[in-house]
């Protein structure tokens, strides 16, 4: 056995040569060898015990996994539409310039590689990137020249924090320049905190109780979706098993959804607590926290809080009162793949497979983590849940709306003067909000991230909540000097570039989407091609097969819907002659014209010999 | 036998047994429901939404759901019909399917697709992916070009010939498939006799030195429409029961 495949093997070894710990196995080998190539791919295989080309699937699927060799320090620039517009293509040129490389390459003496990122989750200090687990904030060009030239003297990105950010951003585990920017404190995630209060008052209860309580205060899932939060409890506890799992979704992806990383920062007690009551009140002794991969840096931090609750007997082999209710938790990171805020993905990436999402039925609630019941919830909705135990939940049903009771923690980033965190209530009418984040100016607001919806001032008057302006927490603001198409063209590329691939019309129908936008942008639209989205995403939101695809279409839909008149100044020139002003027949002929060396003699007008 | 069961599809009270899908109680019923990743003798993979109804009015893939009493399915609603031509239409353009020199043609379930819901050319625009050719094996070869990602090959290599030789890799629109081994296909262990050949319903794995074995026109969709068989169930139902 050479030295390579001696380390893998030790790497597989500390799994257990566990073919579901495959994330974390890859994730190891990834770090040590700054890539995981054919050798390495055979040395896991046959450690773990499957055929290589297993391994090499889920390599190649995430996005922080490379099969071949990347350098020991990765730039990570975020590049979504909100780092884009506070001038992320100048610190991307100021990083290409500096290090004399271009996107997705490695410097001639493998050292550092420069890639793109979608949202990091930083969008309220942009321009960011991620270098290697190391969140760097509020870039510009000499802050990227002077960061390489500190990179290539002492090759350590955590010393490229000079100045640590608020609270927890500072403790000794974080050591993250980072900053809160929590601009709004409600009752439920930002109050203050009596650690253990709640878990204690929901062990004196019976789990049937428990899961009452949860019922009574109608909470509703906090990531999007908004599934009533006792029901699943009361599925997954009715679930007949010998193992039950509590999953935290801490996969926060959306693009300018960043309220979850506050969470983890500054209320991690307050949603362990949330895990530990509903593995009380389900059934479960597991809990996994899924931790996207762009929060690694927060994981040595939330592993001491955890340690430390085990330590004051409030996570463990018995609980306070309770010595027969045992409940451990374990963060599983991800890799970076949107997708695995699905919840069935998020299921199979603790599996050690694809982030693809199951098919259901079955349901997590009935077979879900390993074939057990799981159940899956949003980071911000178990927090609601240990508040609801402590205070009641006639006092949680009384805050927000009528259909939505309780805070919700908005993200919100883009055009307005203080972008932040907000826990409002829900109902609050989202020109109040713009008002409060200081955007009196704003021309359209992206509510509840790309696969939200584009809403424009005849819509502000609407209340944010679940039966109104859904959101599972991003708000993007667009100022009247932003190209709304463009916006809407960078949403697709998220989409096209997050979608697992799995299912025919997320597959397919996100490219053609994209292409058309781009084609609505170039001046080459056609009064036919409203019907063609309406019908093509219709199609998407009917067949796909999990909610990304069911939503990705939205960007377009909902754009089309709120600004029309965008659409319709693109319109390309109507011939009259029903073919499509897309098809661009010099386009098309380009290449055959440079084969044969001379233009088209047709579409010249005859002059084209040559 | 466990207990037989009654649901509706398409207004008409079917029956089934614990533990059917909904597609498999529509072919037991001879009602035919499009599919391209669904087989009969592999676990289902829901990935090509071609087989789409609408359960109790809700769309659900049938090849991956269920059946249960009492459950109330629409197999051919005019927009169904529409989604599943448009998912065909995707299909065609996402890969380089050229039917007129394909060795599968008349034999191809996609293009049976095409034929039965009367597309005569794609609303969308050809993406013309460049997508690479495997012959490194002896009798067997592949042409993603012609791949539409079903994975069928993945699933009865797996399970029926006990091999995996083949998985996807990548992701979005990069997805393609690839093979267990480091050197391509012909590295693998596969044979030309695997079930993983032979359920490939478009002409992406074929079997070297077989081309036009069977002439152009005598070719199973050349004969009948994709479907045919299920159908012929009903009718010969149909007509047993007139004659009772």
């Amino acid at each position: 056995m050479s030295e390579t495949d001696a380390a893998i093997a030790e790497i597989c070894e500390r799994f257990g040569n566990d073919r579901t710990r495959l994330m974390d196995i890859v994730a190891a080998v990834q770090a040590d060898r700054g890539g995981v190539d054919g050798s390495a791919l055979d040395a896991i295989a046959s450690a773990v015990g499957v055929p290589r080309v297993e391994v090499e699937s889920l390599v190649t699927f995430y996005a922080f996994f490379s099969d071949r060799p990347k350098g020991g320090i990765v730039i990570r620039l975020c590049d979504d539409i909100i780092d884009e517009m506070f001038g992320a293509g100048k610190v991307e040129r100021a990083f290409r310039e500096a290090l004399e490389i271009g996107i997705g390459e490695t410097t001639p003496d493998g050292r550092i590689t420069l890639e793109r990122a979608p949202c990091i989750g930083l969008c309220d200090q942009a321009p960011a990137a991620l270098i290697n687990d190391v969140p760097v904030t509020y870039l510009s060009g000499d802050r990227a020249r002077e960061m390489v030239a500190e990179l290539k003297q002492h090759g350590d990105p955590r010393k490229l924090v000079h100045r640590l950010g608020d609270g927890n951003n500072a403790h000794p585990r974080v050591r993250s320049m980072v900053h809160n920017g929590i601009r709004k404190r409600g009752a439920v995630i930002f109050a203050e905190m009596e650690r253990g209060a709640a878990l204690r008052r929901a062990l004196a209860m019976s789990p049937v109780e428990v899961i009452r309580d949860i019922k009574t205060s109608r909470l509703r899932g906090r990531g999007g979706a908004g599934f009533p939060t006792g029901m699943k409890w009361d599925f997954t506890r009715a679930a007949e098993a010998d193992r039950k799992f509590v999953f935290c979704n801490a996969d926060e992806g959306e693009p300018g959804t960043f309220k979850d990383r506050v969470i983890l920062t500054e209320c991690p007690d307050l949603l362990f607590e949330g895990m530990t009551i509903a593995g009380y009140a389900i059934g479960a002794t597991e809990g996994i926290v899924y931790l996207r991969g762009e929060y690694a840096y927060l994981r040595e931090f939330l592993e001491e809080v955890l340690e430390q609750r085990r330590k004051d007997g409030l996570l463990g082999k018995s609980l306070p009162g309770r010595p027969e209710a045992a409940f451990d938790i374990r963060i599983q990171m991800g890799a970076g793949a949107y997708i695995c805020g699905e919840e069935t993905a998020l299921i199979s990436s603790c599996e050690g497979l694809r982030g693809d999402p199951k098919n259901r039925p079955p349901f997590p609630a009935q077979r879900g983590y390993l074939g057990f019941p799981t159940c899956v919830n949003n980071v911000e909705t178990l927090c609601c849940a240990a508040r609801i135990l402590e205070k009641g939940p006639g006092w949680f049903a009384e805050l927000g709306s009528k259909g939505s009771p309780g805070t919700k923690l908005l993200s919100v980033s883009g055009d307005c003067s203080i972008p932040g965190v907000y826990e409002v209530p829900f109902g609050i009418r989202l020109d109040a909000l713009l008002e409060m984040v200081g955007a009196p100016n704003a021309a359209a607001v992206q509510v509840g991230g790309p696969s939200g919806r584009l809403v424009g001032p005849d819509e502000f008057k609407r209340m944010i909540c679940y039966d109104h302006l859904a959101t599972g927490g991003s708000v993007m603001v667009f100022g009247p000097q932003r190209d709304l198409l463009h916006v809407v063209e960078r949403f697709m590329d998220f989409f096209v570039e997050e979608s697992c691939g799995y299912c025919t019309p997320c597959r397919v129908g996100n490219v053609l989407l994209r292409q058309k936008v781009a084609d609505f942008r170039a001046g080459r639209g056609a009064a036919s091609d409203f019907a063609w989205i309406e019908e093509l995403g219709d199609t998407m939101k009917t067949a796909s097969r999990c909610g990304l695809g069911q939503t990705s279409a939205n960007p377009v839909l909902s754009s089309l819907q709120a600004f029309r008149d965008l659409y319709e100044s693109r319109l390309g020139p109507d011939r009259g002659d029903a073919f499509l002003p897309a098809f661009d027949i010099r386009g098309a002929l380009a290449e055959s014209e440079r084969l044969a060396g001379r233009a088209s003699v047709v579409y010249t007008g005859g002059e084209g010999e040559g | 036998m466990s207990k037989t069961f009654t649901l509706t599809i398409d207004n008409t009270a079917v029956k089934a047994e614990p533990g059917w899908t909904i597609l498999q109680a529509a072919d037991a019923a001879g009602v035919y429901i499009p599919r391209l990743c669904g087989h009969k003798d592999l676990v289902p993979h829901g990935s090509c939404r071609v087989c789409t109804v609408l359960v109790n009015g809700r769309p659900q893939s049938a090849c991956t759901t269920p059946a249960t009493p009492g459950m109330v399915v629409d197999t051919a609603t005019d927009e169904l019909k529409e989604h599943r031509k448009r998912l065909i239409e995707m299909l065609f353009v996402e890969g380089n399917h050229f039917c007129m020199f394909c060795e599968r043609s008349g034999g191809c379930e996609l293009q049976a697709l095409g034929y039965r819901f009367g597309m005569l050319s794609p609303r969308y625009p050809y993406q013309f992916p460049v997508r690479e050719v495997d012959a490194s094996h002896p009798d067997v070869m592949v042409d993603r070009n012609r791949c539409i990602l079903c994975g069928r090959c993945v699933r009865a290599s797996r399970d029926l010939d006990g091999r995996s030789a083949f998985q996807f890799v990548g992701r979005g629109p990069e997805k393609r498939i690839a093979f267990n081994a480091a050197d391509g296909l012909g590295g693998t262990d596969i044979e030309a006799a695997d079930r993983a050949v032979e359920v490939c319903p478009v002409g992406a794995i074929l079997r070297k030195r077989e081309g036009y074995r069977v002439p152009i026109g005598q070719r199973p969709y050349d004969r009948d429409p994709i479907g045919s068989d299920i159908e012929a169930k009903a009718a010969a139902a149909a007509g047993a029961g007139e004659e009772d």
